[in-house]
């Protein structure tokens, strides 16, 4: 009989997810589900969902689940770990939930050193409430509170969250990958398994960035907005490892286009 | 143990850590800090963690995360602080959550000041955030009463599987009595195991979700009665009050007040009863759930009835809707962090008895 080789992760629940069609959350929970199986967490570890597209990841993740309030899971995530230690806790957030409202609650996680993981997936927009205008939508990018294009003198510029955090001199893991092309998916896993990893080696906070797209609310077909993705976001938000707890090396290390490091 | 000499404050937080509390997540705000400083110290000596949190909004989400894996969780704060908290609040009360909440009350509105106050009345029973639900409310009247009832608070958390809230006015913070631990203290309510807190899953129960989302509207519907029937049960099982004054007979005045108002309250009904006149007192200990009956008994037997509050009459509502009948009340208060004197309360006295003390009626 044949033998099966690719299979739904033990992580990820037997269940068909809400997300629009081309949507990059399916490729980012699979890839936090593959890396929960493969370093054998699973069973101890707590999830903490966000307010967002993303609310109603305790459904598509096989394992204990916080539902927190808008931008609060790295406050819920350092309680559920100062309660217990022993778990493996990560927080799923999008750009709006994390970057806008929960500034005070991601800043101060990460400084305070929560041996807690944070999934931050940045699509540069506000997806369940419509495609409103987000702290990482491009200069000049479309959306339904800025339908002439984010004006920078009005709004600022994108928040870079990955440098913003890895400037904090407490220890940790900060990294920013993509998933717009299955090269740059297998590097994002390989970021989430190191920052999973430094969690369960009770070493320090991670966060890994991941770029992705929103094709509803950009308004592209699916492969398209991979591709607006890379011409558009790329250059402004850099790839690589910005921060680990070993050293002070915080330079970023884009990847290179063959995927090598 | 023998009775020990301490400050409200560090009452209140050593009765949390005889009530098993090992967890505190709190923001500096006076006059309240006292408890956390006391508890950043005394926490790591029982294996316990405190976390100075970076703001109320974040102590009480990290509050939400902590009871969520059953653990017993303490925050204090005082008046805006427990405003910022209250959305968490309510998504606390929504996800089914134990956790015990303290308010030492300052007085309002905005920044306002830091002296005793009892004007978060309101906020405390009923509005205090969006959607259907209520935290039980205990409200002591001295440090001795201010430990009892944060450990049965952990009880009554635990029990209903909802927030508890202590409130005090600034004066329960910060004077200073005579308090002592029970070594034999048995729980209050018989507790049963917390199988639905999130702990990481083995697959050995149901997922546990800790959660206040229902999109469906026939769950959300059945959720808030399932939530109400807590809120029932708390009105059937928890009411508390205290009654001072003659046992029998018609009382010329029947004064209602809660906390440290309550002990000015006593004192003046003493010196009346020594004047002859004959005064009983109603002191709720529940604010919510609120002592209706025993108001409504109390007052068949009295001439006339007088609240007094730290504030511009809030419980007085509850006291209206004690009556049912629109009977007219009197009224004394002091605000900003003035406190009611024994002797205010005795001239009011005279003053209602002598016809010069002008009613209030609702409705």
């Amino acid at each position: 009989m044949a033998e099966p080789v690719f299979i739904r992760p033990e992580s990820l629940s037997d269940v068909s997810t809400h997300y629009c069609p081309g949507c990059t959350h399916g490729i980012f929970h699979r890839l936090v589900a593959e890396v929960l199986d493969e370093l054998g967490l699973r069973e101890r570890t707590v999830g903490v969902a966000p307010v967002g597209c993303s609310v109603l990841a305790y459904n598509y993740f096989d394992c204990d689940f916080h539902e927190a309030a808008h931008g609060r899971a790295p406050a819920v995530a350092t309680g559920i770990k100062r309660a217990r230690p022993d778990l493996i806790v990560f927080s799923y957030q999008g750009d709006g939930d994390l970057a806008s409202i929960g500034m005070a609650e991601i800043v101060h996680c990460a400084n305070r050193g929560e041996k807690v993981t944070v999934v931050f997936i940045n699509n540069a927009i506000y997806g369940m409430t419509g495609g409103q205008m987000a702290p990482t939508t491009m200069p000049g990018q479309v959306a339904t509170t800025c339908q002439m294009g984010r004006d920078v003198e009005l709004a600022g510029y994108p928040i870079r969250m990955a440098e913003l955090i890895s400037t904090l001199k407490t220890p940790a893991f900060i990294a920013r990958a993509s998933g717009h092309t299955p090269l740059h998916a297998v590097n994002a896993k390989e970021m989430l398994r190191r920052a999973f990893r430094y969690q369960a080696e009770g070493r320090c906070f991670s966060m890994v960035e991941l770029l992705s797209t929103c094709p509803t609310n950009w308004g592209m077909p699916p492969a398209e907005a991979m591709k607006w993705l890379e011409k558009n976001m790329l250059p402004y938000y850099p790839l690589g490892v910005f921060k680990t707890p070993d050293g002070g090396d915080r330079a970023p290390h884009p990847i290179q286009p063959d995927g090598r490091d | 143990m023998a009775k020990k000499l301490m400050k409200g404050s560090e009452a209140i937080a050593e009765a949390a850590v005889q009530a098993g509390c090992h967890l505190f997540f709190g923001y500096p705000i006076t006059p309240q800090n006292e408890i956390p400083e006391y508890l950043s110290s005394r926490l790591p000596q029982v294996g316990g963690t405190f976390v100075q949190a970076e703001s109320e909004v974040a102590s009480i989400n990290m509050l939400y995360g902590a009871a969520g894996t059953g653990e017993r969780v303490m925050t204090s704060s005082s008046s805006p602080g427990i405003s910022l908290m209250a959305e968490g609040i309510s998504y606390i009360a929504g996800a089914e959550l134990p956790v015990v909440l303290v308010n030492i009350m300052r007085a309002g509105p905005g920044l306002g000041g830091i002296l005793p106050s009892q004007s978060d009345y309101f906020q405390t029973t009923k509005g205090l955030a969006h959607g259907d639900f209520r935290v039980l409310a205990l409200a002591p009247w001295s440090i001795q009463e201010a430990a009892d009832l944060i450990q049965d608070a952990f009880d009554l958390a635990d029990y209903y599987r909802n927030p508890v809230m202590v409130v005090g006015d600034g004066l329960i913070g910060q004077m200073m009595e005579p308090v002592e631990f029970r070594e034999d203290r048995r729980p209050i309510k018989e507790l049963p195991p917390k199988t639905w807190a999130s702990t990481g899953w083995k697959k050995d129960r149901p997922k546990a979700i800790i959660n206040s989302l229902f999109l469906d509207p026939e769950e959300l519907e059945r959720h808030n009665f399932k939530l109400k029937a807590k809120y029932d049960e708390m009105e059937r099982e928890e009411i508390r009050f205290a009654y001072y004054g003659p046992e029998e007979g018609e009382l010329d005045v029947l004064i209602i007040a809660y906390g440290t108002v309550a002990r000015v309250g006593l004192t003046a009904l003493e010196e009346l009863g020594e004047q002859g006149i004959r005064v009983g007192m109603i002191r709720p200990i529940t604010l919510f759930p609120f002592p209706y009956e025993a108001i409504r008994n109390a007052a068949d037997r009295a001439k006339h009835i007088l609240v007094t509050e730290l504030s511009t009459g809030q419980m007085i509502e509850d006291v209206h809707l004690a009556l049912r009948d629109g009977r007219p009340l009197h009224f004394h208060c002091r605000l900003g962090g003035m406190l009611i004197s024994p002797e205010e309360v005795i001239d009011k006295v005279h003053e209602i008895l002598e016809g010069r003390s002008e009613e209030i009626r609702h409705g």
